[in-house]
């Protein structure tokens, strides 16, 4: 029997609202554990041995330069693909048995689908809806998506980011409990992905998990709680983004090139405050605690070096820079 | 909120009515097929038969009498030339002066044989025969037993298995290479849903294609239906939705839109021979006969002709009914074992 009490308007679901990654360890069992994962096409090993745990209710990125594997996880993880070996558990099953129920459970939005074109963009949003048992209407998630304007224009005749938006909203609409994303804003322009970013995040409001695959650094370090940077379909580091930034040394970065010329690592290493130094290309890379000590330093050597120095910036680390630290190379190449 | 097969039979609908290109394989061009065809065969009196007569003694006294026969065209060429004439078709039949009288011609070649008969009687009337018996020969056209009667219907199947193959071929494969499949199969949908909202997408189709037909070739050439239109029109969904099927089918594995028209290729073009389409089946030798009979499209073929020719019932075209029920529900069946989404 209801009563009144049970009626009253309940408290603000305080476990909804708090700062997801504050409570580690908060929360039922995680919502994606792989462990061992492999995945090898022929004599490719497109994931090689790759170990995750995503917690409920945070936001995970998944972060790697092309080929690293991010597809092949996202893939194997949202059960389009079959692993090669490893244990593979999402929201606390496995795929291969009642597969629909599971579906119904988690949204995708996969790298490269094109949605059928002369749809329109209600359409296309309603034909998605009719696959899930329960949902969203598909007018509301039309105006969260920002496609509010455009319900009657045919999905072909959308820009790029718009039919991204679109892609994301068919995954929103299924009102998902993990909401997987394969590279959402790759090819956007900085508002279109601020857009998008704003939609996970409100998603999140909601308490659910969201695992996201980019190689925009700034947007991994805005939306996620944490992060894996993934490379040869290896973890290679595993962390909140500012954890991730701290085991760099420094917090700033001294970007410069020398040209043709060269100074030799020790001398560069002992400049004050420096914590660390990359090689990328011609690009030289100074991790520091302090970059206003750094530089003068800097600046100092070469003159007395006589070198000419071909570019220089200062910044904050990214995790571009963890990348770079970790492997040499840099995420993208542009 | 609407169930996924009604959604995604709208979809089926609504996509390829937004593309310019379907109103023209669906209402235009059988109706051009049709009277390109029917053009081409229109009844008309049959060609005179072409006969060379060889330069010699008694070739112009041979000439005169031939020109008096209407149906015979003659010309005299000498010996080579009326060779060659006879090797490439130019000429029926080559007469040779002379006593007696030669005739020349390949008998497998029927109207070679006509022509043998037809300058034989004027030949022989030339130099006075006389006919024992006196004859009078009625010419008739009977509507039904005109060319494009035989035809229409083969035409209406053959549309039939077209938009079968390459509609849900087509679309199928089209969505598999944008990875649409996959996308879809990220979602808790249904196979079975997919792929029976787009054969259910077809019965849409296949009485607007269907209706352009028979009403443009009984207005142009007064091709009419002897039988029941219900009956008719029971046989072509079952036709249409059998063809789903196999289009379905040929459509599971597919990964280029290459492969695909391949595939249909190398299905549409011997039943467009051999299952009596533009002419009949009878034309192949018996030991061939019951094979032809078990493909779909004679099938569809044979009974469309029967209920429109000779109206015949439902009853009638049970076998090749149920030769079409069985191709479509194997097919059907096969293509959900095999489909690949990826
Ligand atoms: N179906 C396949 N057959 C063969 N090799 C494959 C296949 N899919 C992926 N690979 C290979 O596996 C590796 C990982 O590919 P994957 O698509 O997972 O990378 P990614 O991290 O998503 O890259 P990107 O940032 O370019 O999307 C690549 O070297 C790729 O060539
Ligand atoms: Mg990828």
């Amino acid at each position: 029997m209801s009563t009144a009490a049970t009626m009253a308007p309940a408290p603000a679901p305080a476990v909804l609202l708090r700062r997801p990654g504050t409570q580690p360890d908060a929360g039922g069992p995680p919502a994606v554990v792989l462990r061992g994962l492999r995945k090898h096409f022929d004599d490719v090993k497109a994931v090689d041995g790759l170990d995750l745990e995503i917690r409920t209710d945070e936001c995970f990125g998944l972060l790697g330069p092309n080929g690293a594997g991010k597809t092949t996880t996202i893939e194997i993880i949202v059960g389009l693909q079959e692993p090669t070996a490893g244990e593979v558990r999402v929201l606390g099953r496995t795929w291969g048995r009642g597969d629909r129920s599971l579906r119904a459970r988690v949204g995708v939005s996969l790298q490269e689908t094109r949605l059928p074109e002369r749809l329109t963009v209600i359409e296309v949003l309603r034909l998605f809806r009719s696959f899930y048992p329960s949902g969203r209407a598909p007018a509301d998630v039309m105006e969260e998506v920002g496609l509010g304007d455009k319900a009657r224009t045919w999905t072909v005749k959308l820009s790029g980011g718009q039919r991204q938006r679109l892609a994301l909203g068919c995954a929103l609409v299924g009102d998902p409990d993990l909401l997987v994303l394969d590279e959402p804003t790759t090819g956007l322009d900085p508002q279109a992905r601020l857009h998008i970013g704003d939609t996970i995040r409100s998603y999140r409001q909601r308490g659910r998990t969201v695992l996201v695959s980019t190689h925009y650094m700034e947007e991994a370090q805005r939306l996620c709680d944490r992060v894996a940077v993934v490379d040869h379909g290896k973890v290679i580091a595993l962390g909140s983004p500012p954890e991730l930034i701290a085991t760099l040394g420094g917090e700033q970065v001294v970007e410069f090139a020398l040209g043709d010329a060269a100074l030799p690592d020790v001398d560069l290493e002992a400049l004050p405050e420096v914590r660390g130094l990359r090689h990328t290309g011609r690009t030289l890379l100074l991790a520091t605690t302090d970059a206003r000590v750094t530089l003068p330093a800097l600046l100092d050597l070469t003159r007395a070096r006589g070198l000419r120095l071909e570019s220089l910036a200062t910044r904050q680390a990214t995790l571009e820079d963890v990348f770079v630290a970790l492997t040499g190379r840099r995420l993208r190449d542009e | 909120m609407s169930s996924p097969l009604f959604e995604l039979w709208r979809y089926r609908l609504l996509e390829p009515l937004r593309w310019p290109e379907t109103i023209f394989w669906t209402f235009l061009f059988p109706a051009l097929l049709a009277l390109a065809l029917g053009i081409a065969f229109r009844q008309q009196q049959p060609d005179p038969a072409a006969v060379a007569v060889v330069a010699g003694p008694g070739a112009a006294e041979l000439e005169q009498a031939l020109r008096r026969d209407p149906t015979v065209k003659v010309t005299v060429l000498d010996a080579a030339a009326a060779d060659r004439a006879l090797r490439l078709g130019k000429v029926a039949i080559q007469v040779v002066p002379g006593t007696p009288l030669r005739y020349r011609f390949d008998p497998t070649r029927p109207e070679s044989s006509l022509a043998h008969l037809t300058v034989d009687t004027a030949v022989q009337r030339g130099r006075g025969r006389t006919d024992p018996v006196a004859t009078v020969a009625d010419q008739v056209t009977a509507r039904g037993a005109r060319y494009i009667d035989f035809l229409v219907p083969g035409l209406l199947g053959f549309n039939l298995m077209g938009g079968g193959l390459w509609g849900l071929g087509w679309a199928i494969t089209d969505a598999r290479t944008h990875r649409l499949l996959k996308r879809f199969l990220a979602t808790p949908m249904r196979r079975r849903d997919y792929l029976l909202g787009h054969m259910l997408g077809r019965l849409v189709f296949v009485p607007l294609e269907v209706v352009t037909l028979l009403v443009f070739s009984w207005l142009i050439f007064g091709v009419g239906l002897s039988g029941s239109p219900l009956t008719l029109a029971v046989v072509i969904i079952v036709g249409a939705l059998s063809f789903a099927g196999l289009g379905t089918l040929l459509a599971s594995r597919a990964q280029t839109l290459e492969t695909m028209s391949g595939l249909i290729n190398l299905c549409t073009m011997p039943m467009m021979l051999l299952s009596g389409v533009f002419f009949s089946t009878s034309r192949f030798p018996d030991f061939m006969q019951p094979f032809i009979r078990l493909l779909p499209l004679t099938a569809l073929n044979d009974a469309l002709r029967a209920i429109m020719g000779d109206g015949a019932s439902l009853l009638a075209v049970a076998p090749q009914l149920l030769v079409l029920a069985g191709w479509g529900l194997l097919s059907f069946v096969l293509a959900l074992r095999l489909f690949r989404w990826t």
